[in-house]
């Protein structure tokens, strides 16, 4: 549905589902599946294909995520287009193969080495797995740059009845391709929107593609006056477009003395736990974060601003409450609850912790 | 010179600010320039050519040429290339490595895409020594051997990357030393026919790390000892193990015919999922 046409992975759990279905249907939709050897050879051969004209993509989960991160720097230094889903069990090393776990997010972030923008999306519903990962296609074309599909293993596995859209009805966005004949092509000059058109190898526009820092032809440089703008439009490309990355859901935030910010699959048993204290009289309501990277954080900072309370639930030691903490400045209370113990948080846990918080 | 002035001009590129980053008497330039005649010869577009390189002083190659060029991370140029060629079958996609590029960090790459049999053909420029982080040894550095990180001498044996090559299934193999670029030129045209992965080791020198013990002309020293040390295939097979150690055995060491990748891809699509 996204137009993905390249698949290269390697088999990890709780990700390998993912695999076998592409390997199952890629070749007859037309498309290209290949295991590879490791998660390093998985992202190099996708890299490769988008390089060579297409969609591609490849799943992991944290021990491939870790093996993964010199080729998402790769990536974003070069401005390959790609998607790479992480289905999150709990680390560290082998950790909690089979358990759901929310605690990459950071690494989602900061996990390969330098300076570097990274958009990552958090999906909490079979739906929003769907539609998020169509997102991470266009995203990474529109900007292009690797896209992180942050899933937790219960959102992974989940089972639940949607109605699939019309493929008429999703919006699918290419990579912008050069207008300009060859010899006029500057593969890396700012075209003023921050992100320069991209020609396929083969089409007839030879150019140099490297992961140094490099001029606007793609020729390694070390000089200042060309290196900070390159780093500079690799940020602003993003930011600069931060208010289209606004993606979340409110659910009772008008009059909330409690909001709760949380992601995947916690945010469905904190909307339970929310529609329950409601029942109770408690006005508590819920922002439920479909982008993670980058951060809302003039959003969030709005919620700081007029809910007394914040509680942010995570099943990790506390990734997402720390950017939160960051965002807020002491301006309101912000609590946590975190469960590492390889389960799920459930409504009742939640429920409690407003109860307690409320009183 | 009218035939090198014409390459040059064809397929240097005019708007990269050279010099190149390779030392006086290195012998990358020395391939690169064995490899554009190829190119030459064959007639290829160059619209239709991907040249990948992984990471050191092999992996600056590509920057220079007219084609569609790949600078790819340390060691994992064929996993990209693999990509490139699957994406895009039409391509001539040449990978370009080191020794430790390829066989140390890479060396898990570069058994499973001889094995894979992906239409690659790739280059390994064995200088024995990773030259571009100041001389420390590498898989193929002989025992013994003193370098920047071996200073009381190398402990481990050197591997031979046509062996590994070859017992990892590639379709061709062969061996030159930059010395003998004829037989070079001959190599990496057979490579380029090849429909498989096909790889070729070229033997190279360093001339400014293990350069230094060879004299004050280091370049014409090392380049000699290529020549005097070389055997062909068919003059090391009448030599015992003994007698063939230390030598350099140079020319086609397999070729063979088995189904690439791209052709058993091409039969799935006639099948039906067992699972």
């Amino acid at each position: 549905m996204a137009g993905c046409c390249f698949y290269a992975g390697y088999p990890i759990t709780p990700a390998t589902e993912i695999m076998e279905i592409m390997a199952r249907d890629l070749p007859r939709a037309g498309g290209i599946f290949i295991q590879m050897e490791d998660e390093i050879a998985s992202l190099g051969a996708v890299i490769g294909a988008s390089l060579a004209g297409a969609k591609s993509m490849t799943a992991t989960s944290g021990p491939g995520f870790s093996l993964m991160q010199e080729h998402i720097g790769f990536a974003c230094m070069a401005e390959v287009p790609c998607v790479i889903a992480d289905i999150m069990r709990a680390g560290p090393s082998t950790g909690l193969p089979t358990q759901a776990s929310q605690s990459d997010v950071m690494q989602a972030r900061w996990g390969t080495h330098g300076d570097h923008p990274i958009i990552a999306l958090a999906p909490s519903s079979v739906y929003e797995c769907l539609e998020l990962t169509v997102q991470a296609f266009n995203l990474s074309e529109r900007y292009r740059t690797p896209i992180i599909l942050l899933i937790d293993e219960a959102v992974a596995h989940m089972r639940e009845g949607i109605v699939l859209p019309s493929p008429g009805d999703i919006e699918i966005e290419e990579r912008p391709h050069p207008t300009v004949p060859p010899e006029w092509y500057i593969p890396y000059a700012d075209p003023g929107t921050g992100v320069p058109p991209m020609s396929a190898f083969g089409d007839g526009y030879r150019y140099h593609v490297t992961g140094l820092y490099h001029d606007v032809r793609g020729y390694p440089t070390i000089r200042a006056d060309e290196v900070e703008p390159l780093i500079h439009r690799l940020f602003s490309k993003i930011s600069r477009d931060f208010d289209h990355l606004q993606w979340f859901d409110s659910y009772y935030t008008e009059d909330a003395r409690i909001t709760v910010i949380a992601y995947g699959c916690v945010s469905r048993a904190a909307l339970r736990a929310i529609k329950e204290a409601r029942e109770k009289g408690l006005k508590v309501g819920l922002i439920k974060l479909k982008v993670i990277w980058p951060f809302m954080h003039c959003t969030i900072a709005k919620i700081l601003e007029n809910s007394p309370k914040v509680l942010v639930p995570e099943i990790n030691f506390g990734q997402i409450s720390r950017e939160v903490k960051r965002v807020n400045q002491g301006k309101c209370e912000v609590a946590t609850l975190n469960k590492v113990d390889g389960t799920i948080l459930t409504p009742p846990e939640i429920l409690r912790k407003l109860e307690e918080m409320y009183s | 010179m009218r035939e090198t002035t014409h390459l040059v001009h064809k397929y240097l590129r005019s708007s990269k600010r050279f010099p190149h980053i390779w030392c006086a008497g290195c012998g990358i330039g020395i391939f690169m320039q064995s490899l554009i005649r190829v190119i030459d010869q064959k007639e290829y577009s160059k619209d239709d050519v991907v040249l990948i390189s992984g990471i050191g002083c092999s992996g600056r190659l590509p920057v220079y040429v007219d084609f569609n060029t790949l600078h790819t991370t340390h060691g994992r140029a064929l996993t990209f290339a693999t990509g490139i060629k699957l994406a895009k079958p039409r391509l001539k996609v040449i990978a370009i490595m080191g020794d430790g590029d390829a066989i140390a960090i890479g060396g898990n790459h570069f058994i499973h895409a001889a094995r894979r049999n992906v239409e690659i053909a790739s280059f390994v420029i064995n200088n024995q020594v990773y030259g571009m982080t100041g001389g420390q040894c590498s898989p193929t550095t002989p025992d013994g051997t003193i370098t920047a990180s071996s200073p009381y001498g190398n402990l481990e044996p050197d591997f031979n990357i046509c062996r590994l090559a070859e017992a990892a299934g590639a379709t061709f193999v062969g061996r030159a030393t930059v010395y003998h670029t004829r037989l070079l030129e001959q190599l990496i045209g057979k490579a380029f026919e090849k429909k498989g992965f096909a790889m070729v080791e070229v033997v190279s020198q360093c001339v400014t790390y293990p350069g230094r013990t060879f004299g004050p002309d280091p370049a014409v020293a090392m380049m000699k000892w290529q020549r005097d040390n070389s055997i062909t295939v068919a003059q090391a097979s009448k030599l015992s193990e003994a007698e063939r150690q230390g030598k350099i055995e140079i020319g086609i060491l397999v070729d063979k015919e088995r189904p690439t990748y791209h052709e058993e891809y091409q039969k799935l699509l006639r099948k039906k999922p067992k699972v």
